[in-house]
């Protein structure tokens, strides 16, 4: 599903893949008022639930944080883990059905006939199409006959009839999550809808809504400059690891992803203990912790899916990309870093901060407003995801009459500074009052909260450290901002893609490594 | 905007079983128990949104004070009619470059960089931007530089400098803008859509040239704020603040100002929409973007809560018509929505939006279509309009559950001029449709032949073509974006 709707072309950069929150914290003190709003509890499943008392209206804002995101994909399956997040939405056992019985059975031939007409479909040799003509036939009698039994959208309709507001999901490299607001008083309702498609999805019209995604993956990639340039920029940054593979999966991979497949992944991912619950809102933990556990201890336990081991070796050879197509010029560029475990994450946060945030920063100051060749440049990581060593990416969007290469040129200089000259006392103080302050401006939201405390609960095991980071920013040194820049900005770890302006009449698109 | 206690929850609890009652019991009966139905759903904990304090002075200037005293921070804004329906056409991106200027050059006293130094070391903030019908500047801050921060915002307010190099910056800004406004496919289907219903030089449609920013002078922009100024401002602070103090401070500030003097009423006479087929090739997309629109209305109309409930059968959420049909049934598309307009003081969009992969344009317009005039020929059912009232009605919550949600919706209904009651009567009138309602409005406002079909995609993969829809040929829309005076210079 991701979110829905059309981003401006900064956002739909930045939005990708950053926490939701800025590092940093506030003090001790405001640890110690949340401390007294907040209660965890780690069902025998291994299912975390966490709620978090704010009773400023007679609403609540929940966050379900699933510990696995497109990078656990099985290879040739790209995109799964977002085609299961579809189906999510579908219904389970108990809603979206006439009849279960019978549709679980219907279901099954679907499979069986999909099997089938694959089995021809791929065959390398000796492909018989008036036989895939039959099981195409079969495939979709088969699809015909279980949607008998469907009541479709029911699940999302009771959400929406009994008053579910922001209801979506998003599938994330690293994560998928899934989010709503509701009335108080529906909370058991939603504790019902919740624990019962996370334990007991069924894999209905799973076909149709895979034309869906592959229509989802059109609009945000195929039909979207930028979009073209992301896919092509970080799958040729990443030799082996799964951030260089598209999320939203490459067409050959999600057009074949079958409702087993998607099952399987449920199987393997959904497990209790891969899964953080967040509650913001008017609910009191002590009168409905009880009725939250009942609910969400049908989740199948289960060990946590062990972390993929796959590391991506050093780089050594500079790459890059050029588009050449009759869109206006564009520039990225990206080098590896760890991921966010790595004692110096917040000192990527600070360079990040000091290049970009405002028009204080460095890129906006120098290549927009005094050099004016850019009508906007940015520096930010970690990208694509967080959880494994991702990049720290540039860019910047040439003014009419600018070259991608004069981005590249300008950029360098200010990668140039880091390394050779401190940044000032000033610099690095605003960097951090402002992480303070933009982590307290977010406590007023349940929703924005609520993702936040289940995204620390699970990358950290700990909800605190979404203000203990505090400590970690308030020790990034000037020392450590030109020791991380000499270690990481450095040519052979770079990977660039531009896209290059080819006047109109000329041939089309034709883009590739170089 | 009164609670949603007792009364309302009682409804909501009865609403709902009747709704459990309406749906036709499952077909073979293996089904039939509704667990869902079984789960309680207990009476609304009270709550009264909190409303701000409202005072109008004696210069015709309001002030909002809304507290909150959950976090340490004061935010406010002074909002100012008029807005880029008010400029000249010749200078068609005016108000963009004022919003952009004005904050950039700063104050007399102080300019926009010593500005944005001595802000972003407090991680506080000031802005200035333009709007359709509004300027406005904003401001916030953590509580403990509140007073300065609004000290220097006034400054702003009363002594901004409008700076040339400054008004430069922001051209360039616009201009990148005005060149790449034809990469994005939906960028392209919105604004072009919008324009074959307003016409193409509406105030509402009309989009800034490189030769209308060109002629924005500096003279321009100090001009249109000391007019503006003049006018009826609106004055909303929110947050951590002591209220006694706050409203002295304010009406120290602005009720030393001249009587405002409100703008004339906008008189636009809005064409009808030119029906017919449109086409724009665009070559590098795999999927096209529909668009078939028209005339809206306003929210005067007393119209309007029947048409919000018939826009939630026809394309609100999962349930709607068009998703249901062109998304789950046909798996035609990720993307589609559609609605009957309406804004706060001219008329709104009707707009259905599909898309879809190149081959299947002409299944996804079709079916667009055939929902569009089903809206007329497919009776709503009394499930439909339960389910559509309940999704509004139990979610309206959400439109004050926040004091700043609250706040801004005052400051709004204050600037458009409905009551302050507004959301409760709206509320009130949406309880009461009724099937009857819903299909007078929808056989009222829905003409199908009225309506414009605008296709954004790739040509030659739209197989079967356009011809197909049986609409006639497809009108083609010229978008190439018109060089500036310079550039056409060799």
């Amino acid at each position: 599903m991701r979110s829905r709707g059309f981003s401006p072309l900064w956002m739909c950069l930045l939005g990708l893949g950053l926490a939701a929150f800025a590092a940093g914290s506030m003090g001790a003190q405001d640890l110690k008022a949340f401390e007294r709003k907040i209660t965890t509890k780690v069902l025998p499943n291994g299912l975390t639930l966490l709620i978090c008392e704010r009773p400023e209206a007679p609403v609540f804002s929940y966050t379900t944080f699933i510990d696995a995101g497109d990078v656990n994909d099985p290879s040739g399956e790209s995109g799964l883990a977002h085609m299961f997040e579809h189906l999510a939405f579908k219904g389970t056992s108990q809603i979206g059905t006439t009849d279960y019985v019978a549709e679980k059975t219907a279901l099954a031939k679907v499979e069986a006939a999909n099997d089938a007409y694959e089995a021809e479909y791929l065959k390398p040799v000796g492909r018989d199409e008036a036989k895939l003509a039959e099981l195409k036939k079969a495939f979709l009698a088969s699809q015909a006959e279980a949607e008998k039994y469907v009541i479709p959208n029911e699940f999302t309709e009771v959400a929406q009839r009994d008053g579910a507001t922001g209801l979506n999901a998003s599938t994330g490299l690293d994560q998928t999550i899934y989010f709503w607001s509701m009335p108080e008083n529906r909370l058991e309702l939603w504790a019902w809808l919740e624990s019962g498609r996370l334990s007991d999805t069924v894999p209905r019209e799973f076909y149709k809504e895979r034309d869906v995604v592959n229509e989802e993956r059109r609009m945000r990639t195929d039909s979207s400059p930028i979009g073209r340039m992301i896919e092509q920029f970080l799958a040729t940054a990443y030799v082996v690891h799964n951030y260089g593979r598209s999320g939203v999966g490459w067409p050959s991979e999600v057009g074949q992803i079958t409702a087993t497949e998607a099952m399987d992944f449920h199987k393997k991912y959904y497990v209790g203990s891969n899964i953080v619950v967040a509650v913001v809102g008017d609910v009191k933990a002590a009168e409905v912790m009880p009725m939250l556990e009942r609910y969400f201890s049908k989740v199948p336990g289960g060990q946590k899916p062990e972390d993929m081991t796959t590391v991506e070796p050093k780089q050594f050879a500079e790459k890059s990309v050029v588009i050449r197509e009759q869109t206006q010029p564009f520039y990225i560029e990206g080098y590896h870093r760890p991921g966010y475990r790595d004692p110096d994450n917040s000192v990527y946060d600070a360079i990040s901060d000091i290049l970009s945030n405002g028009r204080v920063s460095r890129l906006y100051r120098n290549l927009v407003r005094d050099q004016r060749i850019a009508a906007g440049a940015s520096g930010f990581s970690p990208f694509p995801g967080e959880k494994y060593p991702g990049l720290f990416a540039f860019f910047a969007v040439p003014l009419p009459g600018h070259t991608p290469a004069e981005m590249r040129e300008a950029i360098y200089k200010e990668i140039d500074k880091l390394k050779t000259t401190d940044v000032t006392d000033a610099e690095l103080e605003m960097f951090k009052t402002r992480t303070r302050a933009d982590l307290l401006r977010g406590l007023a939201d349940n929703q924005g909260l609520a993702n936040a405390l289940a995204e620390y609960q699970t990358r950290y095991g700990d909800w605190r450290e979404l203000f203990l980071e505090l400590d970690r920013v308030d020790k990034v040194t000037k020392a450590d901002i030109r020791r991380v820049a000499n270690q990481v900005f450095i040519d052979s770890n770079r990977t660039s893609a531009e896209i290059d302006t080819q006047p109109a009449g000329a041939k089309g698109a034709n883009g590739g490594g170089r | 905007m009164k609670d949603l206690s007792m009364n309302a929850t009682l409804r909501f609890a009865i609403a709902c079983a009747v709704v459990g009652a309406l749906f036709a019991p499952a077909a073979g009966g293996a089904q039939e128990n509704k667990p869902w139905e079984q789960i309680p759903t207990p009476p609304l904990h009270a709550f009264s949104p909190h409303q701000p304090k409202r005072i109008e002075l004696k210069n015709g200037i309001v002030l909002f004070l809304q507290e909150d005293h959950e976090l340490p921070f004061v935010s406010g804004s002074v909002l100012i009619p008029g807005g880029s329906r008010d400029e000249a056409a010749a200078e068609a991106g005016m108000i963009g470059l004022y919003g952009q200027t004005w904050r950039t050059s700063g104050t007399e006293k102080l300019n926009g960089d010593a500005m944005d130094d001595l802000l972003e070391a407090k991680a506080a903030h000031i802005e200035t931007g333009g709007d359709n019908d509004s300027t406005a500047l904003s401001w916030d801050s953590l509580k403990g530089d509140s007073d300065d921060v609004y000290a220097l915002a006034m400054e702003l307010l009363f002594r901004p400098r409008f700076d040339e190099e400054k008004l430069q910056l922001a051209k360039q800004q616009v201009s990148t803008g005005i060149v790449r406004r034809n990469d994005n496919e939906s960028g392209i289907a919105g604004r072009e859509s919008a324009k074959l219903v307003y016409g193409a030089d509406s105030p509402y449609t009309r989009q800034p040239e490189l030769a209308t920013i060109g002629a924005v002078s500096l003279a321009d922009l100090n001009a249109w704020h000391d007019r503006t100024l003049r006018g009826k401002l609106i004055v909303s602070v929110g947050g951590d603040f002591d209220p006694v103090m706050m409203e002295a401070k304010l009406r120290a500030t602005f009720e030393p100002l001249a009587q405002a003097k409100p703008l004339p009423a906008h008189r636009e006479a809005f064409a009808e929409t030119s029906p017919g087929l449109y086409f724009i090739n665009k070559e590098n997309v795999n999927q096209s973007n529909i668009q078939i629109v028209g005339l809206g209305t306003d929210r005067h109309n007393p119209d309007v809560p029947a048409l919000a409930v018939m826009n939630n059968i026809l394309g609100g959420g999962f349930s709607s018509r068009l998703f249901q049909k062109i998304r789950t049934e046909k798996g035609l598309a990720y993307a589609v929505t559609g609605s009957y307009g309406y804004t706060y003081d001219h008329p709104g969009l009707f707009r259905v939006t599909v898309l879809t992969k190149s081959a299947s344009t002409i299944d996804a317009a079709k079916e667009a279509i055939a929902q569009i005039m089903g809206l007329t020929t497919t009776p709503f059912t009394e499930v439909e309009l339960k389910r559509a009232k309940d999704d509004i009605l139990n979610s309206f919550l959400f439109q004050y559950d926040t004091r700043d949600k609250v706040l801004a919706e005052r400051v709004r209904f204050e600037f458009y001029g409905y009551p302050a009651d507004y959301l409760e009567t709206y509320k009130a009138a949406i309880e009461k449709v009724t099937l009857a309602d819903v299909t007078a409005v929808a056989k009222k406002y829905i003409h199908p032949d009225k309506l414009a079909v605008l296709v954004v995609g790739n040509g030659p993969d739209i197989k079967p073509g356009l011809e197909d829809l049986n609409m006639g040929p497809a009108h083609p829309v010229d978008i190439t974006i018109p060089q500036s005076e310079q550039e056409k210079k060799p």
